[in-house]
């Protein structure tokens, strides 16, 4: 079997180890989804996947395109709705349980999330689809993922617009704010992972892949970023791909070309 | 009143009866799932204009309404239509133009404001948006909810818990709610009363239909009572909430109707590809929305083979292996 892998690949991969055994996990579509499937078949397989839209534990013999796909509705434990899905986050007994991957087009130092706009908020340059359930993921999930392209124009010093809530501004803002311990605890990107210092609640650089340098990866970060822990990434095992590529998205609908 | 025993009628009657120039309205289902379709491509034939939209996440429905110009408030979640647009195009192009007035709100704020508008209170508390511009960037100006009786005054409010530190929070999100003028949904089944069976996910319908004062409901199926009542347990809304039955086989298409029929992924790819350019999106809804009368119309001018394809396998309730991409 072919042991090089597609930044896709590795980044699924990589989000798919964090997730323990036992743990519910919130999943979108695309990427997400896929390393939700993929932690259930190699690492986690007593995990849950469950849907902002109701769908908790789907069978998902197809892939689906959209959290509201009648795929994420077959073979489901509970087809419920909106408000259900999201006291399951909150819920004191099961929230703690609850694992979230998200998307964003920025992020910033703190793991605060920009899906809005770029741009002033009135006349964008660009509109995006805004939170959906985003901002109250990160409000109540106390773990999540998040998966972005590493670049300066998405690692950004200021948000364009803070749509769900991170850090806010580290040392403690978030607990300040209000929120419950949570956001974004682990940034997945096609070149690394990074995770947040738990006293200042900024982003640090934990791993890298292979074929990426710490100094590479500062280069693509548009704002500083502590390196001086970060250890090489321990790359997919061909079990892991292998798992992946057949038993997840054997059509590669969502993994693309190998 | 809302207890006639036959409030069935056809579509066209109920749009232009409870949808009015200004109306505040709201549509049931989830991006592409369930949209009432049928009744979408009416308010756009009626030329009904001005509507106030509100949505947690909506898709097709509300970009073909955007697209015609009817809408002109929006307080939204989020504008998605699955692989095919995952930013909704003619929202993100009326927004980026300053051709509505929008307000972003996140998917669980939505819902429970309109399950506050269900319940009769003013607000309901929640944790989510601390910290957020979601509180702070309103998107309607003071003097104009001021100046609007039925936009409330501000747009979050973040208050004290008034139980201390009880349930461990110590400050709450107070988020308004919201009473639709008319909510339309496409549901499975319902009988002449109006009393509705949903199959698969209910998203926010159930609480969308009990906070509005009007209610249409288009169904795939026209039903007995005695269906509905043998398994009281399978329905979701009873009709003391709905004020007007309509029966449209194929109603939410070109969205998907779980056990019925799945999403046509090609019409909503074609759409996409027309709603980026202003010409072609207006010789697409020339086409299958202004230049046919009815649904059963459109859905003769759509083909019996692209419906064909996306009929629903019973035992799944999607079509099966059907292409996507």
């Amino acid at each position: 079997m072919d042991t090089s892998y597609t930044p896709k690949e590795i980044m699924t991969i990589m989000a798919a180890r964090e997730i323990k055994n036992g743990d519910i996990v919130f999943s979108g579509t695309g990427i997400s989804m896929l390393a939700a499937m993929a932690a259930k078949k190699i690492n986690a397989p007593d995990s849950v996947i469950f849907f902002e839209t109701g769908a908790m534990d789907s069978l998902l013999e197809e892939i689906p395109f959209a959290v509201a796909d009648p795929r994420i509705m077959y073979w489901a434990a509970a087809n419920s709705s909106l408000t259900d899905a999201f006291a399951t986050m909150q819920n004191r007994i099961t929230g703690d349980r609850v694992i979230a991957i998200l998307g964003a087009a920025q992020i910033d130092r703190y793991g605060n999330l920009n899906t809005t706009c770029i741009g002033d908020y009135f006349s964008p340059d660009i509109r995006f689809s805004g939170s959906g359930g985003g901002c109250d993921v990160a409000s109540f999930v106390p773990r999540c993922i998040a998966f972005m392209q590493h670049e300066t124009r998405k690692f950004v010093k200021h948000l364009d617009y803070l749509t769900s809530p991170g850090q806010l501004t580290g040392n403690g803002a978030r607990e300040k704010a209000g929120l419950r311990p949570g956001g974004v605890s682990l940034v997945v990107t096609n070149l690394g992972v990074m995770r947040f210092a738990t006293d200042t609640g900024q982003m640090y650089l934990d791993q890298y892949y292979p074929g990426t340098t710490p100094g590479m990866i500062l280069e693509n970060t548009g704002f500083d970023m502590d390196v001086s822990r970060a250890a090489p990434a321990d790359p997919p095992t061909p079990a892991e791909l292998k798992i992946l590529r057949e038993n997840c998205d054997p059509q590669r609908l969502i993994l693309g070309p190998a | 009143m809302n207890n006639d025993m036959n409030k069935t009628m056809p579509l066209e009657k109920a749009v232009a009866r409870f949808v009015k120039t200004g109306s505040h309205i709201s549509i049931g289902g989830f991006t592409l799932n369930r949209n009432p379709m049928a009744a979408v491509y009416e308010i756009i034939r009626q030329k009904i204009k001005d509507l106030h939209l509100y949505a947690h996440s909506n898709g097709t429905g509300l970009d073909e309404l955007i697209g015609a110009g009817c809408v002109s408030k929006l307080e939204i979640a989020y504008g998605g239509n699955g692989k095919a647009a995952p930013t909704c195009i003619r929202f993100a192009r009326a927004v980026q133009n300053n051709e509505i007035l929008f307000e972003d709100y996140s998917n669980y704020m939505m819902s429970l404001r309109f399950m506050a508008g269900a319940m009769g209170v003013p607000f309901l508390p929640t944790l989510s948006g601390l910290g957020s511009d979601m509180l702070t960037t309103w998107g309607f100006s003071e003097s104009m909810r001021r100046s609007d009786p039925k936009i409330v005054d501000s747009k979050l409010a973040v208050v004290d818990n008034p139980f201390g530190n009880w349930g461990g929070a110590r400050k709450v999100v107070a988020v308004p709610a919201i009473n639709p003028d008319v909510t339309i949904i496409h549901v499975q089944q319902a009988d002449a009363m109006g009393t509705c069976r949903i199959q698969g996910l209910t998203f926010a319908d159930v609480e969308q239909v009990k906070a509005s004062r009007h209610v249409i409901v288009t169904c795939e199926q026209l039903v007995e009572k005695p269906v509905l009542r043998q398994h009281p347990d399978m329905n979701q809304i009873p009709f003391i909430h709905v004020t007007a039955v309509c029966h449209v086989p194929f109603g939410g298409y070109p969205t998907a109707v779980y056990g019925h029929y799945d999403y046509d992924a090609q019409y909503l790819k074609r759409f996409a590809k027309a709603a980026r350019d202003e010409a072609a999106f207006r010789a697409y809804q020339d086409r299958f929305v202004f230049g046919v009368k009815s649904h059963e119309q459109f859905l003769e001018k759509v083909g019996k083979d692209r419906l064909a394809a996306i009929a629903a396998d019973p035992k799944t309730g999607y079509s099966v292996n059907m292409k996507r991409d």
